[in-house]
């Protein structure tokens, strides 16, 4: 199971992380290395055994649908690195048609 | 007459309470005390004077005004940063957050406002809380004050180095695989993860989701659990969140009464790997317990070796989902953006210059095991995995109240020597991890100094889901019998830092 | 604007291929807040005044679900006949998207809440089944405005503003299976179904259920296969559908340009497409060959959804009556004829009639206007009939106008006019603009006896008995008066003053 320097280029795309070079030539032996090990799961024989998403034994947990205060716009923008009027500025948007 | 810095947060609040001292003397105390040894330790990443001030004047007022205020009102304490509190930055130790301000406040924020708790400000940790060392930090790592060379564990490392450092008498961390026990282990202090759903996660910056927990950190077993008190408990705006009481954590601090309680020691987590001093301090631990009253049991959790695979597949899955908020639009970092490139491309710029080598490491290995074709292999099977080691557990529960171990295989290693092997690094988590897959409570203790290097060792205990108590009284029973036969606390014989002359208040 | 695809003619189309469709539907529900946070849900509002952390996706908030939400979607799911789950979860859907401010959507993946149903709808006369697949519980994203290009649109903007307003809006998707056998009624029984299903969601009282706002949106999927081919052809799956009339033409567009490419041996490009309302055609969007890889998993932040049986028979017993019970009951109580019911219900006229019966109108007065002047208005506008300008109040009161012989027919057309000119009420516009039906036989006797003395032949064959022959006078009448005469009166004094 080596990753190439290809399929780390490919999971970077899709994790929207634009990987140097240097970082594709380092990153992939060493991803090998955390598969290598994490493969172990495979091992276990475990074909009837349920997978377990939560550790708590909790179902059913909702809310009133009862309206609460919401943040100011001040407050909601007051991180964004770009604002616009009332609205986050973002960049050029390519991909689908709106 | 203890001096403030050296006291522990029990004996500060009941001061404050009894107007012998003021909330702001202690806290101001403590201020210079950050001043005088952040150079060398590096424990926070922002420290909030101004704050911190006002409410121990406000505390002070409160008291002096008669009115009722919580048992740890006017103490000071340092707060992780991966927890927000609005009014200052929250950065997760990432150059991502570096300078963002949260709108809003966690619910254990809000909690320790409301108990009165004084917040200095806010410790360094591993990025995004991934590691085990706190050198994945972006703003430089945290040394410990046994030995400034060497980590203080991560990905906790600022909080526990602050109260070793006697920066703050009381801490706040977070722990996914160990995070707050390892800190902990190899600082000499008391960490605790509080069953999963015990303390609300809401406004806890999430690495991964079903094994995050928030939890005290202190210098004693009693302050621990007065501050877990605190900061646990139902909180409905967290569909996680247990819809019970807390467990009587500080009945059984102060009690530390295990005569009868059935111990098992964890078969598994010895042998190769594990440092002799560590596993040394550790039986002797062991046989302080036995002859405290304890029943001594050899458990074997088979499972367990499978337990750091499962981790390291469903920690990164979980948190390459949540770490893709971070992409430049509304908030934190935004890299590249000339108006000419395109959103997408702002995006990869920002989170490849925000983003550590291990955040990066890690969002891959999970972007690869959820990917389609992947998951069953990968995901889905770790979480069959996870099911296995919950059984483990329980089969162990049926013989023993709690499970001990070391918390973590060595001592406190030295910065910088781990940093290139990632799976090295993984290894310090070994005994920490299987109690976040299962959502068990789990703490770390200090059992003493490592006769080879004199650095400290912990013991874990862990308990059953919603058993937090009975790790307070494993802890404290251990913590009496070995200041006894320390002649004092662990802690006292931290090299000094230096620094101005430490105040006496007679 | 996209270059104009080869298309041939639909009947050539359909003598050649058969289409399968798939039609996914989102419900945009009507809850007070939104599906995992407390803040209101409401259309419009200045940007980003309906936002906190949890819809935002603020480091560190936590989703908790909307209770209502979930009576909401098992209620829909009931309706659709479909199978409530025991036992389901959320799971995440993740992609990177800046009208998406977590970078994932939670919805509901392998685990939907309701599933296996199955409804009916009629398209001239006939009666089609269509399965649903699933009904699933998921949050809307934001809204993005594109600024700086010529059209509004994406392609070529300067840049994007966001608004998080309508992020985290509790959603309803309801997919079908493929739908076969539809043959060349396949965009009407399309926009049958999504008809019916608007009807559904409104009657059951958790979405506005409005094409033109976007609380209720269809993806219209199709492909086609050479008749008596099994295996399915590569689909299309097209977007920006807004109104009943847009599914039609869409589909219609669809079939005809898929099979313009079928002819020549090509293979059709599998693909999302976005439709046009100006030219009724469809340019691509991004490609379904290369999709995008979701990477679904459950959703680590919320616990399973367990629905009771008690709460589902429970929330059974609050449905309203179906669809088809209460459209044969209607007919029944209004008096219409299969035929009637049908065109009716095909025009989306049903709830219109309904409301304007209660009103006060008369069933098949109030069909006649909604399916005749009111329905043609609509078309030529190129709009939803209950959008075309009047109110079910207005047109019973129109009737009522015409019952007390206020007005003629013909005055009610020219009514009609100036209410959809925005003149106000039916009563308002005969006042203002003096329509009302000349009541005095002083003015009407003289128009008569002109008629009568400028037609003399016409007259003398009414002496003579030749009673249809009123008929050339009256008219005479009708255009002396400029209509406003009542007909049947010119016809009593014509024969009167003729002694016939």
């Amino acid at each position: 199971m080596t990753l190439s320097r290809e399929e780390v280029a490919a999971l970077g795309r899709l994790a929207r992380i634009e990987l140097s070079a240097e970082e594709l030539d380092h990153l992939a032996p060493q991803l090998d290395q955390i598969l290598e090990h994490v493969a172990q799961v495979s091992e276990v024989a475990a074909a009837d055994i349920q997978p377990t998403s939560h550790p708590l034994p909790l179902t059913n947990v909702f809310r009133a649908d009862e309206p609460k205060p919401c943040l100011t716009v001040e407050a909601a923008l007051s991180g964004a690195p770009a604002v616009e009027g009332n609205r986050f500025r973002v960049p050029r948007i390519l991909g689908e048609e709106a | 007459m203890s001096d403030i810095v050296h006291s522990s947060a029990a004996e500060l609040a009941a001061r404050i309470a009894d107007r012998e001292v003021t909330s702001v003397e202690v806290t101001q105390a403590h201020l210079d005390r950050i001043a005088a040894v952040e150079p060398a330790v590096h424990a926070f990443l922002h420290v909030d004077s101004e704050r911190a001030l006002a409410k121990a004047a406000e505390v002070d007022a409160k008291i002096g005004n008669g009115e009722s205020v919580g048992p740890l009102a006017g103490v000071p304490l340092a707060l992780k940063d991966v927890l927000t509190y609005s009014g200052a930055p929250t950065t997760c130790g990432s150059r991502i957050l570096q300078d963002w301000v949260p709108p809003y406040d966690a619910t254990v924020t809000k909690r320790l406002l409301a108990a009165d708790i004084v917040i200095l400000g806010k410790t360094n940790m591993d990025e995004f809380a991934m590691g085990s060392s706190t050198e994945n930090s972006a703003f430089g790592p945290t040394h410990n004050p046994w030995d400034l060379d060497r980590i203080p564990g991560g990905s906790g490392g600022g909080s526990s180095a602050s109260l070793a450092a006697f920066e703050a008498p009381l801490a706040i961390g977070t722990d996914t695989g160990g995070s707050i026990r390892q800190p902990a282990a190899v600082t000499g202090t008391v960490g605790v993860k509080p069953t999963y759903g015990g303390t609300s996660r809401y406004g806890l910056v999430a690495l991964a989701s079903s094994l995050d927990q928030p939890g005290p950190c202190a210098r004693t077993v009693l302050d621990a659990a007065l501050l877990h008190e605190v900061i646990a408990g139902y909180d409905p705006a967290d569909s996680t969140s247990i819809n019970a009481p807390v467990p009587p954590i500080v009945q059984a601090a102060r009690s530390g009464d295990i005569s009868g309680m059935r111990i098992g020691v964890v078969k598994e987590f010895a042998g190769e790997g594990y440092a002799p001093g560590v596993e040394h301090r550790f039986a002797e631990a062991v046989e302080l317990l036995a002859g405290l009253g304890a029943e001594i049991v050899a458990v074997s959790c088979p499972n367990f070796r499978y337990a750091m695979p499962a981790y390291y597949l469903i920690l990164p899955s979980e948190a390459s989902s949540n770490l893709a908020k971070f992409d430049a639009m509304r908030y934190g970092l935004r890299v590249g953006d000339d108006g000419v490139a395109s959103a997408e491309e702002v995006m990869a710029a920002t989170r490849e210059a925000g983003f550590g080598a291990e955040v990066k490491r890690r969002i891959m290995i999970g972007t690869y095991a959820l990917s389609s074709g992947y998951y069953d292999a990968y995901y889905g099977q770790a979480q069959k995995v996870r099911t296995l080691i919950i059984n483990d557990f329980a089969r162990a529960y049926e013989q023993v109240d709690v499970l001990v171990s070391p918390t973590t295989p060595t001592t406190a290693f030295k910065i910088g020597e781990k940093v290139d092997d990632p799976l090295a690094m993984y290894l310090n988590d070994l005994c920490t991890i299987p109690s976040n897959l299962a959502g068990n409570a789990s703490a770390s203790f200090p059992v003493g100094l490592a006769p080879e290097d004199g650095l400290p060792v912990g013991l874990q205990v862990i308990a059953p889901p919603l058993a937090d108590d009975r790790l307070y009284r494993v802890g404290a029973a251990l913590e009496r019998v070995l200041t006894e036969q320390w002649g004092g606390p662990l802690l006292s014989r931290v090299p000094d830092l230096g620094g101005p002359e430490l105040e006496v208040v007679a | 604007m996209s270059v104009m695809d080869a298309v041939i003619n639909y009947e050539d189309a359909l003598a050649k291929y058969d289409p399968v469709l798939g039609l996914e539907v989102h419900v945009e529900l009507n809850t007070r807040t939104k599906m995992f946070c407390g803040c209101i849900n409401q259309f419009g509002g200045e940007p980003n005044t309906h936002t906190c952390p949890v819809c935002l996706g603020l480091p560190g908030s936590l989703p908790v679900v909307n209770e209502k939400a979930v009576e909401s979607a098992i209620r829909i799911g009931l309706a659709l006949n479909c199978r409530i789950a025991e036992w389901c979860r959320f799971a995440r859907k993740n992609y990177f998207y800046p009208d998406v401010p977590k970078n994932y959507q939670i919805s509901q993946y392998d685990e939907p809440i309701a599933y296996d149903g199955h409804v009916e709808v009629e398209v001239d006369g006939q009666t089609y089944q269509i399965e649903i697949e699933r009904a699933h519980m998921e949050e809307d994203a934001g809204k993005s405005l594109h600024i700086g290009g010529a059209t509004g649109r994406i392609q070529g903007a300067e840049y994007s503003a966001m608004d998080y307003n309508r992020a985290g809006t509790p959603l309803i998707e309801i997919v079908t299976k493929p739908i076969e056998g539809t043959g060349a009624k396949a965009p009407q029984v399309a926009r049958a179904y999504v008809s019916m299903l608007r009807d559904l969601v409104k009657a059951l009282d958790v979405s506005d259920a409005r094409m033109e706002q976007g609380s209720l949106r269809c993806d219209a999927n199709v492909s086609l296969r050479p008749i008596g081919q099994q295996a399915y052809g590569l689909r299309t799956e097209t977007k920006n559908v807004n109104s009943l009339r847009s599914i039609e033409r869409a589909l219609t567009y669809e079939i005809t340009r898929q099979a313009a490419i079928l002819q020549t041996g090509e293979r059709v490009h599998q693909e999302t497409r976005h439709f046009h309302e100006e030219n009724g055609t469809t340019s691509p969007g991004r490609s379904k060959e290369e999709a995008e890889d979701y990477r679904y998993f459950p959703e680590p932040d919320l616990v399973p959804v367990a629905p009771s049986r008690e709460w589902v028979e429970q929330l059974r017993g609050t449905l309203p009556e179906p669809p088809a019970q209460r459209r044969k009951r209607l007919a029944a109580e209004w008096g219409f004829s299969e035929l009637e019911m049908r065109d009716a219900v095909s025009a989306g006229a049903i709830d219109l009639i309904e409301a304007t019966v209660a009103a006060g109108a008369p069933a098949q007065s109030a069909r006649k206007w909604w399916m005749g002047e009111l329905s043609r208005k609509a078309n030529d506008s190129g709009v939803e009939l209950e959008s075309v300008g009047m109110t079910p109040a207005q047109v019973a009161q129109l009737q009522a106008l015409v019952d007390d012989r206020t007005i003629n027919d013909k005055l009610a057309r020219q009514v009609i006019e100036h209410v959809l000119a925005g003149e106000g009420d039916p009563a308002e516009v005969v006042k203002n603009r003096g329509l009302a039906v000349v009541s005095d036989d002083g003015a009407l006797s003289e128009a008569v006896d002109a008629a009568i003395a400028a037609n003399p032949d016409v007259a003398e064959k009414i002496r003579s008995g030749k009673l249809q022959a009123a008929g050339a006078l009256i008219g005479a009448v009708m255009k002396a008066m400029k209509g406003q005469a009542d007909a049947g009166r010119v016809r009593e004094l014509i024969l009167e003053k003729l002694g016939a």
